[in-house]
């Protein structure tokens, strides 16, 4: 944490309110990155974001400073997204079974099919906008936001085995879809 | 019946083994856990497995880069966070006051309760003197 954020955080738990909007100014665009690539869409972030900074206001005094303030602010919009996406997956009867399948073989939304000059970056992004949410989100805490398992575990509400299996199911699905071996494109283009 | 080769027994074995390692290239790619001898020295002889940790590394990568891309929120983001605290603060601060006055009410009506009984313990007691300096007079 720079000195400065620990210096607003300080301020901020002591009752500063002022403090705590540098803190949101200093932070909202990272929290609103983090709760998109969660959730997938602008309006829901959005609202992730919102959710997540009045949580981290009323519980600021909770914060105890041995991690970083955008750690335990990820923390919160990770747990704020799970709910909302908690509410989305009962409306539409999202279900992970270990057999279903993860790729999507639509060719219209194949990263494959789409310009070859797209850098790994863009593909990866788009491939990850297309997994279930509930995969999607223990890649992104895991490989983009570097969150330990028992973290993530925690504030997705389920168990640390279950993160881990859902972390290897998201990262086979984007490996197979972007960087197929030999046999497996043919396999996902039926 | 026709026994199978060595070569074909040592492709079906070499097979299974990438299958059981499937699920658990991409953490060796990802360097955390190191992979136990026997897996190395699959891996090491194994060309599909190899490709498929390579595959891993590049995901992985391409993942963590993911992590300086910064989006822009759309105009307004900002604004509507800090109002939507604003106004929970606001509630807070009312809640708070009720609750103080609704404290200052019921602070009142136990110290007027206590007095009013006070009183009229002392005007029992002051009845009960009269009673006794009467019966003894």
């Amino acid at each position: 944490m720079t000195a400065d954020l620990a210096e607003r955080v300080a301020a901020a738990k002591a009752g500063d309110r002022s403090a705590f909007d540098d803190l949101v100014r200093a932070t909202y665009a990272d929290a609103y990155t983090l709760a998109y690539r969660l959730v997938g869409n602008e309006e829901d972030a959005r609202d992730v974001v919102q959710d997540a900074y009045l949580r981290a206001f009323r519980g600021l005094k909770s914060f105890r400073g041995d991690a970083a303030f955008s750690t335990w602010l990820y923390r919160i919009t990770a747990n704020c997204a799970s709910t909302l996406i908690g509410k989305r997956a009962r409306h539409r009867h999202e279900v992970i079974d270990d057999d279903s399948p993860l790729v999507d073989t639509r060719p219209e939304i194949d990263p494959e099919a789409r310009s070859d000059a797209a850098s790994d970056r863009d593909r990866i992004a788009a491939a990850l906008d297309e997994l279930p949410a509930s995969l999607r989100a223990v890649v992104v805490l895991r490989d983009i936001y570097d969150l330990p398992h028992e973290a993530i575990a925690a504030e997705l509400g389920i168990s640390e085995a279950n993160a881990k299996v859902r972390l290897h199911r998201a990262r086979k699905s984007l490996r197979e879809k972007l960087f197929p071996l030999r046999g497996e494109d043919h396999a996902h283009a039926v | 019946m026709r026994t199978p080769s060595k070569r074909n027994t040592a492709i079906e074995l070499a097979s299974d083994m990438c299958l059981a390692l499937s699920d658990q290239l991409a953490t060796y790619a990802e360097g955390v856990d190191a992979a136990p001898a026997d897996v190395r020295a699959h891996i090491d002889s194994c060309l599909r497995c190899q490709a498929e940790m390579v595959q891993y590394r590049r995901l992985l990568r391409g993942l963590h880069t993911l992590r300086t891309e910064v989006l822009e929120p759309a105009p307004g983001t900002l604004t509507g966070i800090l109002a939507h605290i604003e106004h929970a603060g606001e509630r807070r601060a009312v809640r708070s006051l009720l609750q103080g006055r609704r404290g200052a009410y019921l602070g009142g009506i136990a110290v007027a309760a206590t007095a009013a009984g006070a009183a009229g313990a002392l005007v029992l007691a002051g009845r009960a003197r009269r009673r006794a300096l009467n019966i003894a007079s």
